[in-house]
């Protein structure tokens, strides 16, 4: 299986191209190709994390040229974590949007298999220009994602989003520039090497080109003062696209990760964890802001919105801290919080639709026709969030507390538990007004059932995170021992003529 | 030459800048396209400046770096093909909002009245 590596890529990419035929109807091919092609791609992320399980880190080079000139695809622990967490999302989400939500647009399956591909493309490349292009990729569908079925909220949230994002792919390929200008490479592996080796007059330039990239990875993660955009856009987006969009927010995550370990690790001499002290600090403002948001926000979808905004400053606070184990905590919770969020966007969705005209908005409405059901998952999704035990946020927490050190415990331990706690604060609140102050005979129609498997499939991750904490964090510490010795990735790209194709 | 290329350049991002900054929709996509010239400008001088030099490594001889021009490529597409899709957008947008501010607001200093 030489080519496993780059099926993530081609797989949603064919996917994606077979779907674009005819673009109203045939509605049940297309919905069985979007779902089996990403059912495929969770075979593939499971067969990936396999092989990557060992320490062993391969590459696929496209065309067969060879790295550092080539374009390389890079298999390590992270990046098949990644791609799996995606595929897994993914499989949700997508059949979810099966019971109605992709017919009220054109093309959705088609968007989502590449918005797919542009994922999965930036969590395996190992070329900075790469990734500047398989983040256009999967921006290029979020937009159109972000605006399927149309309205004015979408639109209005859409022009922001895009604007946004166009003047941020500006920054990252004058990012991108300086940093080739200064060292001569794409390649990160040999870019890692280079720096170790860098003339003095140089660093200055550098120094600059990394940290326009952590403003660039910042505006993807929405750190503090570029999250703006977040809350609105996701608040509007489709339920099936906001529950993906859960993943979106950790590319920018990931990539910061990825960057500044293998780039700027500790070979880099002066240049190493450049972005430190700025992500530590930003980290601990994002939290704070967004305990006030989730406090504040009178929807539920806004309410989920800054949610994913508290999980943000959490991960970056693990960055923040940049030992293995704040690492390892880091990559446990984020697998947590990327699938719970996107449950509970899925459904607040389920909810709006059996409140009639109250919608998810926190006010008193109409009883709900399967109220019992929903109460339970979302209580099961409010606890997981909140990180109460006994599900996988608290795990993901107490690792995250217990990997703080000196004098880091002082602000991450208060701030961090308060966040939790505005978090039960808002969630109880929107609880006990969406399924008890209720007036009124209970109206809306019963729930297909695709929509519950959706809903289910996404928030069973927690108890499932409970149950096999071993094995996953034993994963996560093995990525994180990883990523601190980048000389591993250099070593299989740079040392290691021909073998892999 | 240096010079006069730093200047275009440079004034390039600060218009498209100072655009992007504005409150109506078209001015921040004649922004965004001023900024994209301003990277690919900035891009393309990344190899380092080349006068009549042919664009493989041939020889110790006087040649131009490959690399920033198929960059410069790629970049040029994504933005056409992003420019086209915001021209669309934002007329989607003036035509829903029934004006083309971005935040979709009738008064563009927004004081007063909401």
């Amino acid at each position: 299986m030489q080519h496993l590596i780059v099926l993530p890529v081609v797989l949603p990419l064919v996917a994606g191209i077979l779907l674009l035929y005819r673009r109203q109807g045939a509605t049940r091919a297309k919905r069985l190709v979007g779902v089996v092609a990403t059912a495929a791609l969770v075979v593939v992320g499971f067969a990936l994390v396999a092989r990557a399980a060992g320490g062993e880190v391969t590459y696929y080079a496209l065309g067969d040229w060879q790295p550092p000139f080539g374009i390389v695809l890079v298999l390590d622990r992270l990046s098949a974590l990644m791609v799996l967490l995606t595929a897994v999302l993914a499989l949700g989400a997508v059949v979810f949007a099966c019971a109605g939500d992709d017919e009220r647009g054109s093309n959705f399956h088609g968007l989502f298999q590449w918005q797919l591909m542009g994922i999965n493309g930036a969590f395996l490349t190992g070329d900075l220009f790469n990734l500047f292009v398989f983040f256009e990729v999967l921006l290029l569908a979020s937009y159109a994602l972000l605006l399927h079925g149309g309205g004015k909220a979408r639109i209005q949230a859409g022009v922001h989003y895009v604007v946004l994002n166009l003047a941020g792919s500006s920054l990252f390929l004058i990012a991108v520039g300086v940093l080739y200008g200064a060292t001569g490479t794409l390649n990160m592996a040999d870019m890692a090497v280079r720096l170790a080796e860098l003339p003095d007059e140089r660093a200055g330039l550098v120094t600059a080109g990394g940290l326009m990239l952590l403003v660039v990875f910042g505006l993807k993660a929405a750190i503090l003062p570029l999250y703006f955009w977040l809350p609105r856009a996701y608040a509007a987006a489709p339920a099936p696209v906001a529950a993906l969009f859960a993943i979106m927010t950790k590319v920018g995550i990931y990539a910061i990760l990825r960057v500044y370990s293998l780039v700027f690790g500790d070979h880099a001499g002066p240049l190493a964890d450049l972005e430190q002290a700025w992500v530590w600090w930003l980290s601990l403002g994002t939290l704070v802001v967004a305990g006030v948001g989730v406090l504040a926000a009178r929807d539920l979808r806004l309410l989920v919105a800054y949610l994913v905004l508290v999980s943000v400053g959490t991960l970056l606070a693990g960055i923040g801290m940049g030992s293995p184990a704040a690492v390892s905590a880091l990559l446990y919770y984020l697998i947590h919080t990327t699938l719970i969020t996107g449950g509970l966007f899925l459904l607040a969705e389920l909810i709006g639709l059996q409140r009639g005209k109250a919608g998810t908005r926190l006010v008193r409405g109409r009883p709900l026709h399967q109220g019992g059901w929903l109460a339970g998952l979302f209580f099961v999704g409010a606890v997981a969030v909140a990180g109460l035990p006994p599900l996988s946020g608290a795990i993901g927490k107490a690792l995250m507390m217990a990997a703080a050190e000196g004098g880091q415990r002082a602000w991450l331990w208060p701030i961090l538990l308060g966040t939790g706690l505005c978090a039960l604060i808002a969630l109880s609140r929107a609880g006990s007004t969406l399924f008890w102050r209720s007036q009124g005979e209970p109206m809306g129609l019963p729930l297909p059932r695709r929509q519950w498997f959706g809903v289910a499939w996404l928030l069973g991750a927690s108890p499932l995170l409970v149950a096999l904490a071993g094995p996953v964090s034993d994963y996560t510490r093995a990525t994180a021992e990883q990523l601190a010795n980048p000389q591993v990735v250099v070593n299989a790209l740079l040392n290691d003529a021909g073998g892999t194709p | 030459m240096e010079s006069l290329y730093a200047i275009t350049t440079g004034v390039l991002t600060a218009c498209g800048l100072y655009l992007v900054l504005r409150g109506r929709t078209f001015p921040v996509v004649v922004g965004l396209t001023l900024l994209s010239y301003a990277v690919n400008l900035f891009l393309f001088s990344m190899g380092g400046l080349t006068t009549d030099g042919a664009a493989i490594l041939d020889g110790p001889a006087d040649y131009a770096d490959p690399l920033p021009q198929a960059l410069v490529l790629t970049a040029i597409v994504i933005g056409f093909a992003m420019t086209a899709f915001v021209v669309i957008l934002a007329m989607r947008a003036r035509s829903e909002a029934g004006n083309d501010h971005v935040d979709g607001r009738k008064h563009e200093d927004g004081e007063g009245r909401p």
